[in-house]
């Protein structure tokens, strides 16, 4: 049982190099927490702050019940899965794993069945003699997990375990993951900078940027109900396209709310049609630059009078077409104030999108 | 293509003949001066087979010419390798000092050994000597350092240990920084007590060096020359002569060059046997990344 809580915490390097600042976080037991963030944004800090491989310069960790700021990263009750794995070289697959047991003092009767047993689970029986030099990246992250899981933690804690792999081995390793998080029910808190990795894993989202946290909740409410223009940018693939309101003023007219410097909309959400419509909502027209076919939904990058964007169409692709109107509805609009914070305006109210209500398949 | 077999060992050419004319020539030379009696003048070799070898191993001196050869590498590559080891993970650390001292204790290195045997013959003179004058401020009796059977070739260790220290304590320092900081990591999270860091991460971690050490050491210490010729000349009562005074005397001294040779071709014989030895049992041991 161990639900982990960061109270205003702030870690600087050297001369108030700030890398998180006042940071309040709370993560639920069970959880499968995603940080995200680009690279800088303080989410790997974060993840050595709570296993205790960072000191923190103010602030409380609380695991549990227990405020751990002064304990040892060994007596945390938690394990962790290194980026490069961290494997130790000059053991053998069986010697990593029991390393942990051996430092724990169990006898070795009782060790030696432990080390089957997860063996077993990640599939490594065969391999238990070897050295991890000897090993693929894929099994080398089975050792990986097979040493954290081993000392049955609290908290698993993966520090973007994935990303020396390739493409293919990343998408199994991920449903695996999931699965593993099903079985044993504890709480895992996992750093990426990849938000397809982290929209498709966590049950909770912590989206950070430059040390402070820009929004937590849930893959599909990040999504659909970003707290300001930055989560709109970071999640989504491609990402919201955002135009200065100035710019699209005079194509809508319905836009008063003086707070309003930026709009957004997301690629999916525009239509694309080569005659021009008489909606509501935003009517551009535009000329494609390039078209990306990527199989069940097409790319297009069109330049508009409002400025470049993004359209992604389920549609067949429009080839030999440059000139298109492109309509977005008002109620897919998210609206930004000048320092990029959402301002939600009275009078169209954000509502769940009516495509996805009408049943149709979103990706 | 007729050309295009020779060509490529004319290309290889200067550098084997080199290799042959300074290399292997004079090691062939040598086995075959021990199987002769010669005394560097005369014209004529006499041939005396397996003697000057027998008269060599019959020989009490040269038999403790060997064993003092084997202690004094023996404790030198002991004593060079331990305390380097200490003072690198004490000095393996950022700040001024740290640095400052990692280049003090590297300077013996860049020394020559004959202004380093002048220097220790003063420190180490039995009446005037600055280690004697220290022992007498703490109230202890005087150790005639060079010139005791008993403590000359400890004495010498000593020195040569001293020269050795600042490159091994260098070697292991740079071994210690490539070891990843992960691997602490991961240990720390696996509640690894020091000792154990050290002993299952730390040190297979540096096996190469270590293993680069000894060997650079022991080949170093067999061959100890100028010390000895500097300040103990073998002495006193043989008991600091090694193999490589052992037969700069016969052959440079004495002009037994026979006999030299065969003294020279049995050092040959022990650092071919060593140094195999390191690869067959020692170099499973080393972890290399």
């Amino acid at each position: 049982m161990a639900k982990i809580q960061l109270k205003s915490v702030s870690k600087a390097y050297g001369n108030n190099k700030k890398v998180i600042e006042d940071m309040n976080l709370e993560i639920q037991d069970g959880s499968f927490t995603v940080l995200v963030g680009p690279s800088g944004c303080g989410k790997s800090t974060t993840l050595r702050i709570i296993a205790g491989l960072e000191e923190v310069s103010s602030g409380e960790i609380w695991i549990g019940d227990r405020l751990v700021n002064d304990v040892a990263p060994g007596k945390r009750g938690i394990s962790m899965v290194f980026q490069n794995y961290a494997l130790y070289p000059t053991m053998s697959v069986r010697g990593n794993i029991e390393f942990g047991l051996e430092n724990m003092k169990i006898p070795k009767a009782e060790r030696k069945k432990m080390v089957e047993e997860i063996a077993e689970v990640v599939d490594l029986t065969e391999y238990l003699d070897k050295k991890p030099q000897n090993l693929s990246g894929g099994q080398r992250q089975r050792v990986a997990l097979a040493r954290a899981m081993v000392k049955k933690p609290d908290v698993f804690i993966f520090d973007e375990p994935l990303s020396n792999l390739d493409a293919k081995l990343r998408g199994q390793m991920r449903t695996e993951l999931i699965q593993l998080h099903k079985r044993l029910g504890t709480t895992f808190i996992y750093v990426t900078h990849d938000q397809v990795e982290a929209m498709s894993m966590g049950d909770e989202i912590v989206i950070l940027d430059k040390g402070h946290i820009m929004q937590q909740a849930a893959p599909m409410e990040v999504y659909h109900n970003p707290a300001n223009q930055f989560v709109a940018n970071f999640i989504g693939t491609p990402s919201m396209n955002v135009l200065p309101k100035s710019m699209v003023e005079g194509k809508t007219g319905m836009i008063t709310d003086e707070r309003i410097s930026y709009i957004g909309f997301r690629p999916e959400h525009a239509d694309m049609q080569m005659e021009k419509l008489d909606t509501s909502g935003i009517n551009l027209s535009c000329e494609i630059i390039t078209m990306e076919t990527l199989g069940s939904e097409t790319l297009y990058l069109v330049n508009s009078d409002a400025g470049q964007f993004q359209v992604k169409s389920f549609h067949a692709p429009l080839i030999d077409t440059k000139k298109v109107h492109v309509t977005i509805p008002m109620d897919k609009l998210y609206y930004f104030d000048t320092q990029g914070n959402r301002v939600f305006v009275e009078e169209i109210p954000f509502q769940t999108p009516v495509r996805e209500a009408r049943g149709e398949v979103l990706v | 293509m007729r050309s295009v077999k020779w060509r490529p060992y004319l290309f290889v050419a200067p550098a084997i003949i080199v290799f042959l004319v300074f290399f292997i020539q004079p090691i062939f030379y040598m086995i075959y001066l021990s199987f002769h009696d010669w005394n560097f003048i005369s014209p004529d070799k006499t041939f005396v087979g397996l003697g000057n070898f027998k008269e060599l191993l019959s020989d009490p001196m040269f038999l403790e010419v060997i064993r003092n050869t084997l202690m004094y590498t023996f404790f030198t590559v002991l004593f060079s390798i331990s305390i380097a080891l200490l003072m690198s993970i004490w000095l393996n650390k950022q700040g001024w000092m740290y640095s400052f001292v990692q280049g003090a204790v590297f300077s013996p290195h860049i020394i020559s050994l004959v202004s380093i045997a002048m220097l220790w013959m003063w420190i180490m003179d039995a009446d005037y000597g600055l280690l004697n004058w220290v022992l007498s401020l703490v109230g202890l009796e005087k150790v005639p350092w060079l010139t005791d059977p008993n403590t000359a070739l400890s004495s010498l260790i000593i020195i040569a240990v001293w020269k050795n220290i600042g490159y091994f304590t260098l070697i292991i320092i740079a071994g210690l920084q490539s070891i990843p900081k992960h691997l602490y990591e991961a240990a720390a999270l696996d509640r690894t007590p020091p000792w154990r860091r050290f002993a299952k991460i730390t040190f297979p971690m540096l096996s190469p060096s270590l293993f680069f050490l000894t060997i650079i050491g022991i080949l170093d210490s067999i061959k100890v020359f100028e010390t000895i010729s500097i300040i103990t000349k073998g002495g006193p009562l043989n008991s600091t002569n090694t193999l490589v005074y052992y037969i700069y005397e016969n052959g440079f001294i004495f002009f037994k060059i026979g006999y030299a040779s065969a003294a020279g071709v049995i050092l040959l014989v022990i650092l071919s046997i060593l140094t195999l030895l390191y690869f067959k049992v020692l170099s499973k041991r080393v972890h290399y990344q």
